[in-house]
């Protein structure tokens, strides 16, 4: 769109935007149309988010009264949920689980899409369609047999351990969304790379990986999400030491089931890191692709 | 011209071989163990309960619960359970991601809004869900309802089905959102210009040039997503636990009754040899259909 950017408009929202403009031109008021469907429908997605944190701020009482916007805030959950189990221990857990797992599934699966984008073979496509397969298997059909060896090597209920279950774990989709970003990328740019002479370490390095970087980093924050969320295997799989948010929230899931406020204080705090992690990477992620620019 | 080219090719074979081995070898392993492990014991008189009666059952198991009719029913519910939450989130996210690709005021926090839920945890979205929204007697859907002089719905009990179809379509929306907003990026203006200098409609530009466009972005939005959806556990773990009756027992779920609540490892394990074929049956329709689209 060629038109002038939006935000030097001096309103704010929607409503008196529409009384004070005299001239209803017909983009304004498309503009103006598209603000508030667009507002509408973030606000209805986001609303069940926005009543959790509200809900965490409320005591137990107004919690389960009618639903209301207008109550006395109070951190009573949030210091009776920190007198029960120490957030900082599972976060910090969750934190170098989630990036560990995400950049060594990210160190394996580069080489490895590249070569399937770039050198392609007739065993390419079903190398890939395997990877995915193997992604299928439902974790509660393997449990028995990863516990009993993670027992038997000294794995269980510890970081490392965890660690390896969730690398493997996105291993499959991280090369799959690697190799859809190398593929959108011109072939002649490696080529050119190539004529000059650079090695493929070298053209990986500095050339697929900085023309590529968008959708790396789109790749690594799923796989962080992922590991993150991820509930099946750190229940079963750590206990105290190496247990993540996902195990801490478990916590109070049953017993706290009827304590609303207590509950949505600790779900709170669980997302937090995440949530505000994915803000920000998300708007350099949408606004950052830059094939345009080598097309 | 033909030298280079053979050549290239041994060189490309081994470079192949070894760029591609790290991943290839750990992910064999990560499931050649495991497999041959449930395999085994999917072959194994094998209840923790029942320490006494070990040994081969040959095809038991699975005798067992190809008769046992919540496989058949647990099967019904995976696929619907899949079917809906793709369709609910495609459509929704491919025009959401035309929607918040538009300029308007407050754009951007519009769209973070919007992918927040995908940042949630299963357990913790659930929970919501559960107490907050769709509680019968102080949910906010239910004090929506008495607001607007309509009968509060019972949702978990009258719909569950549709309860958890909810729930996991409001995680993976956002996610198909995000993932077609970062392929919209690449869209080209001009293309899109030339074709309304042309005369072509909003809706026009949508079937011709960007649904052609965003393709292979859906193929992989399709792909994820069904992965995760076919294991789908911890919402209606939190939710329903699987009721009432097997109404929202799915596969995965079916197969965590067997192993965990009857300590039945022999028949769990059959039942995730069970899963494992199926999921690779949905997947050699499906996946084949979808990875068509990434050739070009």
């Amino acid at each position: 769109m060629t038109t002038a950017r939006t935000k030097s408009l001096p309103s704010a929202d929607a409503g008196p935007l529409a009384q004070r403009t005299p001239v209803l031109n017909a983009l304004r008021s498309r503009k103006l149309w598209l603000a508030v469907l667009g507002w509408s429908i973030a606000g209805v997605i986001f609303f069940p988010i926005f009543w959790m944190v509200l809900t965490g701020f409320k005591t137990e009482a107004a919690a389960i009264a009618e639903p209301s916007l207008i109550f006395s805030p109070t951190l009573d959950s949030y210091a009776a949920v920190q007198g029960r189990a120490d957030y900082f221990k599972f976060a910090m857990n969750s934190v170098v689980v989630a990036f560990g797992s995400t950049l060594a599934a990210l160190l394996i699966a580069i080489p490895s899409a590249y070569s399937m984008a770039f050198l392609p073979t007739k065993r390419t496509k079903g190398t890939l369609l395997w990877m995915l397969s193997t992604k299928m298997l439902p974790p509660v059909g393997v449990l028995v047999p990863i516990y009993l060896l993670f027992r038997d090597v000294g794995l269980l209920d510890t970081r490392t351990g965890l660690t390896i279950v969730y690398t493997l774990m996105n291993l499959p989709i991280v090369v799959w969304m690697l190799y859809t970003f190398f593929k959108d990328l011109p072939k002649d740019i490696l080529e050119a790379g190539r004529m000059d002479g650079a090695s493929t370490f070298q053209e990986v390095l500095f050339l697929l990986l900085p023309l590529t970087l968008p959708g790396i980093a789109s790749t690594g924050l799923l796989s962080v999400i992922l590991s993150w969320n991820e509930a099946f295997w750190s229940l079963n799989l750590t206990s105290s030491q190496a247990a993540p948010l996902t195990a801490y929230i478990a916590s109070f899931s049953s017993p706290e089931g009827l304590f609303w406020a207590k509950l949505s204080a600790a779900s709170t705090m669980a997302i937090a890191p995440i949530l505000v992690f994915g803000w920000l990477t998300q708007k350099q992620m949408v606004r950052g692709l830059t094939f345009g620019a080598v097309k | 011209m033909i030298k280079t080219r053979s050549s290239g090719r041994t060189v490309g074979g081994l470079r192949t071989l070894s760029l591609q081995a790290p991943a290839v070898s750990l992910l064999f392993l990560w499931m050649i163990v495991p497999l041959a492990m449930t395999v085994w014991f999917s072959l194994q008189r094998y209840n923790l309960l029942m320490p006494g009666m070990t040994g081969f059952a040959g095809l038991e198991n699975y005798e067992y619960l190809f008769t046992d009719p919540a496989l058949w029913s647990a099967m019904g519910t995976t696929l619907l359970l899949v079917g809906w939450v793709l369709v609910i989130t495609v459509v929704g996210g491919t025009l959401l991601a035309v929607l918040f690709q538009q300029e308007f005021l407050g754009r951007g926090i519009a769209r973070v809004l919007a992918i927040s839920p995908f940042f949630v945890m299963p357990t913790v979205s659930a929970l919501v869900w559960k107490n907050m929204m769709m509680h019968p007697a102080n949910g906010v859907l239910s004090w929506l309802a008495e607001s607007l002089g309509l009968p509060a719905v019972d949702w978990f009990s009258s719909l569950p089905l549709t309860s958890i179809i909810i729930i996991v379509a409001w995680q993976w929306l956002p996610f198909a959102l995000l993932i077609l907003l970062t392929a919209m990026q690449s869209l080209d203006d001009d293309q899109v210009e030339a074709a309304r200098m042309d005369g072509a409609g909003p809706v026009a530009i949508f079937f011709f040039i960007t649904l052609p466009h965003l393709k292979r972005a859906i193929s992989v939005v399709i792909m994820i997503e069904m992965i995760f959806l076919l294991t789908i556990f911890a919402e209606i773990f939190v939710t329903t636990s699987g009721g009432p009756g097997l109404a929202t027992t799915n596969l995965a779920y079916l197969i965590y009754i067997r192993a965990l609540l009857d300590f039945d490892v022999g028949m769990a394990s059959a039942g995730g040899v069970i899963a494992i074929v199926l999921a690779n049956i949905v997947a050699i329709f499906l996946v084949r259909m979808v990875a068509k689209n990434l050739e070009n």
